[in-house]
């Protein structure tokens, strides 16, 4: 992969009034790199991205896309890019051709090639017997491809994607990383927010947000293995919640949580672990069927990231 | 400022406009239904005023008065009555609204050469009526009167000598005084304010609402080129509006268009652009349709009506109203329109008015495209 950076974020803050939505966070993006976004609702996520699109000013600190200051040329750095925002935001009554004339129009593709692109875009987004469809009459889903469409009309180098799956049926989510990992082929660089974890490990590198801060940055492999030594138990019992009652007690054990149909924990040691759990659950009357390692899931990570990075603050 | 996003802009806003078929109904009939309204319900004409006649002496001099009062436009003789008691009835039911009662001493008054009086009693409860009455009246008897003098000076002096002093009124530009030749083209003033800043006063505030505007602001898009193509498309409904306004007020109000075509075209179109750009300006501001809806009304309609001169003559106003008008883009318009539909006046007469109105197009468009580049924050 090419090591150049697209996107570099130093030290950027936006403060809403006393509110500080986005504190102090610094990163950067390479060509081609599909760059993910996870938090929860209101960790900062949406607002960094707006900083980024020359949507919002930042309060502090310096944000360049594509080489140049969002904040002294917001109309050049418009031009480069893609943005799909959180609420669909296409028009309506217009159809979906007359959509992508419109964003053809307003991002000057020029005329020799506007056909070439649209062709292009409707093809790629499988929107081509939609063509005429009014837009309001759309699925969720095929919504979410017209949005691309429109984003990626002008072939901008770098595309920002704000929770673009959000209300999307899993199908359509699938096919819609498709999409993604299509364009980031093409050598374009994919900014993406999401607060499903499952989508997040969908992501080249990954930034966990929390409170305006980014409490992890790296591969969603190498964010799990983070864990290392530490390993997780699958823990299959009848007995669910008395289980999960006895096995948090144990202040050797954390992070314990129902997982399907079974008990998720983290332990230090597998053998030792398993040992403790099993003589924990025979003392109480609770029967088990089965003990078994499992891989952790982003899901894990986050949450014990989150709940480090705050215990820290505290 | 590239034309090419402002025609992109200009072109999904007409489409806008063509799907949404109840407001282009709207757009397309209000223009008719209120100058139709208006022009019918306003009128500043005061003739065919009603009036009884008490006539005590019966006569060859006074049935000739009377008969002057019969032979007047501004009056229709409803009858002769015998007592005061059934003229302040009528007056009372509001069958009429004036009353001439000629005294039983009018014809030898007259003859031996005294003041002979007539009575003329009003209804002053419909204030301009009566005055403007009492103005025609008043004339009536004076002609009567001074005709009197004459005749009787010629018998005593055997000599032939006319009233002294005669008005030869000639009115211009409306020779019939029809106050519908003042009103109309002042009501396309007002008509055209009102529908042009109501068009435009929902485009923006819709995108705020749909969230539309954020995707936009994401491009490269500037505010100019947003207001200037919503303008121009919204220009063109309100060119209908304006035309339908004018060919109706010619056709149906049979208002005189005298002057220049041409520049009756600028003038509208320099009108129509500022007051696009201020409903624009609003939207821009309140980013809520409601609000924008109601706030364009009623800036747009009641300086129109009030302050510009339509019907209410600026210079009774006090001082600070008259300041105030200064304001008033549409104070400029309807001086514009009334001078080229009835006087035919050139650019060297209204230049002023119309070079004002360009300047409030120009400052309106500024402060539209200003609002808009202080959205993003």
């Amino acid at each position: 992969m090419n090591r150049e950076p697209v996107v570099q974020v130093e030290g950027l803050v936006k403060q809403f009034g006393e509110f500080v939505a986005v504190d102090h966070i610094s990163f950067h993006v390479e060509k081609g790199e599909i760059f993910g976004f996870l938090g929860s609702n209101g960790a900062g996520k949406s607002t960094t991205i707006r900083v980024l699109c020359g949507l919002l000013a930042p309060t502090e600190g310096r944000a360049l896309v594509g080489g140049l200051d969002v904040a002294l040329y917001p109309e050049r750095v418009r031009q480069g890019i893609g943005y799909m925002s959180q609420k669909f935001s296409l028009y309506n009554e217009l159809s979906v051709q007359e959509n992508i004339d419109f964003f053809a129009g307003i991002y000057s593709v020029p005329r020799s090639n506007r056909e070439r692109r649209k062709q292009d875009v409707l093809e790629r987004m499988g929107l081509i017997s939609k063509r005429d469809v009014p837009t309001h009459l759309l699925a969720g889903g095929w919504k979410q491809r017209l949005a691309l469409a429109c984003a990626i009309l002008h072939e901008p180098g770098i595309i920002f994607l704000d929770e673009p799956t959000s209300g999307v049926d899993p199908l359509a989510r699938r096919d819609f990383w498709d999409l993604i990992y299509e364009l980031s082929g093409e050598g374009r660089t994919v900014f993406v927010t999401t607060h499903y974890m499952d989508e997040a490990e969908y992501c080249h590198r990954l930034a966990l947000m929390d409170e305006g801060r980014i409490v992890s940055l790296d591969s969603p492999e190498r964010l799990k293995a983070g864990f290392a030594p530490d390993r997780f138990l699958q823990v299959d019992t009848p007995r669910l919640l008395s289980a999960l009652d006895c096995l948090e007690a144990h202040p050797g054990f954390s992070e314990v949580s129902i997982f399907g149909s079974g008990l998720r924990l983290r332990v230090g040691d597998l053998v030792e672990g398993e040992r403790v759990v099993r003589e924990l659950l025979s003392n109480q009357g609770i029967e088990v069927h089965q003990i078994r390692e499992v891989q952790p899931t982003m899901e894990d990570v986050f949450i014990s990231q989150v709940e480090q990075s705050s215990g820290v603050r505290r | 400022m590239s034309f090419r996003r402002v025609r992109a802009i200009a072109r999904k806003e007409f489409l806008h406009i063509l799907r949404d078929r109840r407001s282009l109904m709207m757009a397309l009939a209000l223009p008719a239904l209120l100058l139709i309204l208006f022009g019918y319900a306003l009128t500043l004409d005061v003739d065919r005023i009603p009036v009884l006649v008490v006539d005590h002496d019966g006569s060859l001099e006074s049935r000739d008065l009377v008969s002057r009062f019969e032979g007047s436009r501004y009056f229709d003789l409803l009858g002769t009555v015998d007592s005061l008691e059934i003229v302040e009835e009528s007056i009372d039911r509001g069958n009429c609204l004036a009353a001439l009662v000629i005294d039983r001493d009018f014809a030898s008054d007259l003859g031996r050469g005294r003041t002979a009086s007539v009575q003329l009693i009003l209804d002053g409860s419909d204030s301009n009526t009566a005055s403007i009455a009492l103005g025609y009246a008043e004339a009536i008897i004076a002609r009567y009167s001074a005709e009197q003098m004459a005749s009787r000076s010629n018998r005593i002096a055997g000599g032939v000598s006319a009233i002294p002093v005669e008005a030869r009124a000639r009115v211009w530009y409306n020779s019939e005084l029809r106050s519908k030749n003042y009103i109309v083209p002042g009501l396309v003033a007002v008509i055209l304010m009102i529908i042009a800043a109501l068009l435009t006063s929902l485009t923006i505030a819709r995108e705020w609402e749909m969230g539309t505007m954020e995707q936009l602001l994401s491009t490269p898009v500037r505010p100019a080129e947003l207001v200037l193509g919503k303008m121009s498309a919204y220009f063109l409904l309100g060119a209908v509006d304006t035309i339908t306004a004018i060919l109706l007020g010619v056709v149906i109000f049979e208002v005189p268009l005298r002057g220049n075509l041409i520049l009756l075209a600028v003038s509208c179109a320099v009108f129509l652009i500022g007051a696009l750009c201020w409903g624009i300006f609003l939207s821009a501001s309140v980013r809520s349709q409601l609000l924008a809806y109601q706030v364009g009304l009623l800036s747009s309609f009641l300086p129109a009506f009030l302050l510009s001169g339509f019907i209410f003559a600026i210079k009774n106003m006090p001082l600070p109203v008259q300041v105030a008008t200064y304001l008033v883009p549409a104070r400029y318009f309807i001086t514009v329109l009334r001078g080229i539909f009835l006087k035919d006046v050139g650019l060297l007469i209204i230049g002023g008015e119309l070079f004002l109105l360009f300047a409030f197009a120009a400052a309106v468009f500024a402060f539209a495209t200003r609002k808009l580049k202080g959205k993003i924050a």
